[in-house]
């Protein structure tokens, strides 16, 4: 083929960028998401949906309820156990997992995801 | 035809590299701004838009005076003007490239920028200015890669291309109107809220529009084979001409309602500018620099023997750039803001970081026009041969 | 061997992707909604037409002080240190520059001497709504001229479409503000704080209102002299604000430029 060793030189350059994260994280497994809840949560039996629902579904819940709050003035959420809860990141989910580091960081570390929230929403004072 | 901008001559890759060290530093001190945020700036809680936005004003003023260049030949048949066209809609996309890279830096959160179509609010200018802005740009790549490509292939360019030039026309106008609308409706910025703004954007935008298009013939003539042409740059220089004198008309015509009607509104911006209150002036040398230049301009546009003189002429462009930059690129936006609304006076400079980071933007502006300008006179001289 | 040529590909594919891009989409509108289950708090203070009526003969110098700093401690509003980034949500003016076009030489002393409590005036009719871009900025049902930080892109129209001066911007973060001019910051941790670059102003306090209370200002200023600020519905005929308003000669800011602002001077 024409150019062929520029071809492939800026083939294999290519490879090295595309796959650096891998070779740079290469024999390091991050630790495995270990997340503690707080006393008040565990006594609390349920957080206000059921614990699979809030594992696949908190993300897309916390946007409607910032939709919600803010713009429609609607600031209070009906579980489905019927239960009534005040929509608020900071003061409702918050007050129970106040344990930020150990609980919502253990699988946002992980996952490297760093969600914008905490720009503005005060995350918990944790002791130590 | 992009390959036609891969082989150059030393200059052309000295001047690219240049640029590209011009807006790879622009890239790391905007890197900074983004990490600390816009006080970094000169801007203000009372000067809250800069000199981001003025340059931003500016070269949507030079983005559409393609027209210029467009609306003789295509609507007047002034077949002279077919061999700049080009040079005018390339012109035109250096210029829209740079508009969008000023209001990007100028953004306090970036990444929601999109935003603007997620959740657009059709009462809000900028919306309507977005819209404009980016469909002025595809037009103009649109109309003037197809067109350059028949050109070189020797062929009338497809049919479906001239209803779009038809269409660049009275959109080349919107742009400005549209960026004028900005400031018009503002109803507490007296230094804006005049139904002439849009007027006087256009007339400073084709004067100094095809003034740079004229400096930039004649450098493409000194270092290319592609002459565009004696009597396109007399025909470009009567319209500088005409347009300069029309943009100084309606500035003295703000002079007039501001200063006999007395209205403090009305003059504290214009004396702010070009005296100084309450011991602010910053901007007085300025402005007065940019009066200057524009009579400077005037005198040498307006008597024929120094109009067609080209050295006389490169004298007036240049004239024409420094009054309408000052005036447009600077005294506009910051007029507006002082005195504050509560009538006092916080005054604005810009930083250097700031000022390198707007190097930058004009870095890549001009790194569009030199590989699009090599492109089409590499065409052009390929055609002539 | 190719039976198509570059350019046959090249349009397949563009064609492809719009498609599948626009398929999802396509697909994501169609699907059904889900069901709202929320419900008004039996507390809240309602209103059509949310408006201040200020006492400008019971506000003072220590009151307007204590209005400012209950604002801004409730809201986690910094002090920045310096007038060019300074972030402010009301504030104190002179005469002159609160009311610039009621300029008077002869004026009387006691409003010479003085100053005024300014804030947002949450117009009738608010330039800053028309300008945002993105709606991150609106007046809601309730009157109340409100900003949406999530949606914020910091673009700063609003701030120039403002006659009043009432919008400040976090030209850097808050929460990087000076410690020694903000030692408890932040002072409320029940309410955010907001980020770099976007704008806020005084919002009449929605949250406090959806909870039954007044604004902190409003609530401030009259622990030391009741009704010194009267804060109600303007579109309550009967409402504490119209009473006030019916027997007292009042001013408002720039009232000739149409914006109808919602926030009275009674002097």
């Amino acid at each position: 083929m024409y150019d062929r060793g520029k071809i492939v030189t800026g083939i294999v350059i290519g490879l090295l960028l595309f796959l650096f994260p891998v070779f740079y994280n290469l024999g390091r497994a991050a630790k495995e998401p270990d997340p503690v809840l707080t006393d008040k949560a565990k006594q609390a039996k349920e957080c206000i949906e059921p614990k699979a629902f809030m594992k696949t579904e908190h993300m897309k819940m916390l946007d409607e309820w910032r939709q919600e709050v803010v713009r429609d003035d609607l600031r209070t959420y009906k579980s489905t156990s019927g239960k009534m809860y005040t929509k608020s990141l900071q003061n409702t989910c918050m007050d129970c997992h106040s344990n930020k580091s150990k609980f919502c960081d253990q699988c946002h570390n992980y996952m490297a995801v760093a969600p914008y929230c905490w720009d503005c929403h005060i995350a918990p004072k944790e002791n130590g | 035809m992009l390959e036609k901008a891969l082989k150059g001559s030393p200059i052309y890759w000295g001047w690219l590299i240049v640029l590209l060290g011009f807006i790879g530093t622009g890239f790391l001190v905007y890197l900074y701004q983004f990490q600390e945020g816009l006080r970094i700036t000169g801007m203000s809680r009372d000067v809250s838009w800069g000199f981001y936005i003025g340059q931003f004003t500016y070269l949507v003023g030079v983005a559409a005076s393609g027209v210029m260049v467009v609306l003789p030949y295509y609507l007047h048949d002034y077949k002279a003007f077919g061999r700049v066209t080009i040079l005018g809609e390339f012109l035109a996309v250096g210029a829209i490239t740079m508009c969008l890279l000023f209001i990007m830096v100028d953004m306090g959160n970036l990444p929601r920028v999109l935003t603007v179509i997620l959740y657009p609010n059709p009462t809000s200018i900028l919306f309507w200015d977005m819209i404009v802005l980016n469909v002025y740009l595809f037009l103009n790549i649109i109309i003037g890669w197809n067109v350059l490509s028949s050109e070189r292939k020797g062929i009338h360019y497809p049919a479906w291309v001239t209803p779009l030039i038809y269409l660049s026309i009275p959109w080349a106008f919107s742009i400005h109107t549209v960026t004028a609308f900005l400031y018009a409706g503002l109803p507490g910025r007296h230094y804006w809220l005049t139904a002439i703004m849009a007027a006087r954007f256009l007339s400073s935008a084709f004067c100094s529009g095809p003034a740079i298009l004229i400096l930039l013939c004649l450098i493409v003539r000194k270092v290319t084979r592609f002459d565009p042409g004696k009597e396109q740059i007399r025909t470009l220089s009567s319209i500088v001409a005409y347009a300069m004198i029309l943009n100084v008309f309606f500035f003295l015509l703000e002079m007039f309602t501001a200063f006999y009607s007395q209205i403090p509104g009305h003059m504290h911006p214009i004396v702010y500018l070009f005296s100084g209150l309450e011991g602010h002036g910053k901007l007085v040398p300025w402005m007065w620099t940019a009066a200057c230049f524009a009579i400077l301009a005037l005198l040498l546009l307006i008597v024929p023997a120094s109009r067609r003189n080209e050295k006389t002429l490169v004298l007036a462009c240049i004239s024409v750039f420094i009054s309408t930059w000052i005036d447009k690129g600077f005294g506009l936006v910051i007029g507006g803001f002082i005195p504050n609304p509560f009538e006092k006076v916080f005054e604005y400079w810009p930083t250097l970081p700031e000022v390198v980071i707007s190097l930058g933007v004009w870095a890549m502006g001009f790194f569009v026009l030199t590989v699009l300008y090599k492109m089409a006179v590499s065409v052009k001289e390929e055609v002539a041969a | 061997m190719m039976a198509m040529d570059r350019r046959q590909f090249l349009k397949i594919t563009g064609l492809s992707a719009l498609l599948g891009l626009g398929g999802k989409t396509a697909f994501e509108w169609l699907a059904p909604g889900e069901a709202e289950a929320a419900i008004q708090q039996a507390t809240k203070l309602a209103g059509k037409k949310w408006g201040m009526a200020l006492d400008v003969t019971l506000l003072d110098e220590e009151i307007m002080s204590k209005c400012i700093q209950a604002c801004h401690t409730y809201y986690n509003v910094p002090n920045i240190g310096n007038s060019k980034e300074e972030l402010k949500w009301i504030w104190k003016e002179t005469y002159d520059h609160s009311f610039p076009g009621q300029e008077n030489e002869y004026l009387a002393d006691k409003f010479k001497a003085g100053n005024f409590l300014l804030l947002c005036n949450h117009c009738t009719n608010p330039p800053c709504c028309r300008a945002c871009p993105t709606k991150a900025t609106w007046k809601r049902e309730d009157g109340i001229v409100m900003m949406d930080m999530h949606r914020c892109i910091g673009c700063r129209f609003c701030m120039a479409a403002c006659p009043y001066g009432a919008r400040s911007f976090n030209w850097g973060d808050p929460r990087l503000a000076p410690k020694a001019l903000n030692p408890n910051f932040p002072t409320n941790s029940e309410i955010p704080t907001r980020s770099k670059g976007v704008v806020e102003k005084c919002q009449f306090c929605a949250e406090r209102l959806a909870k039954g209370q007044r604004p902190a200002c409003v609530e401030a200023a009259n622990k030391i002299k009741p009704n010194a600020m009267v804060f109600g519905d303007l579109d309550v005929p009967d409402s504490d604000i119209r009473k006030v308003l019916r027997t007292r000669y009042s001013i408002r800011r720039k009232p000739e430029l149409g914006t109808g602002p919602n926030v009275f001077y009674m002097i």
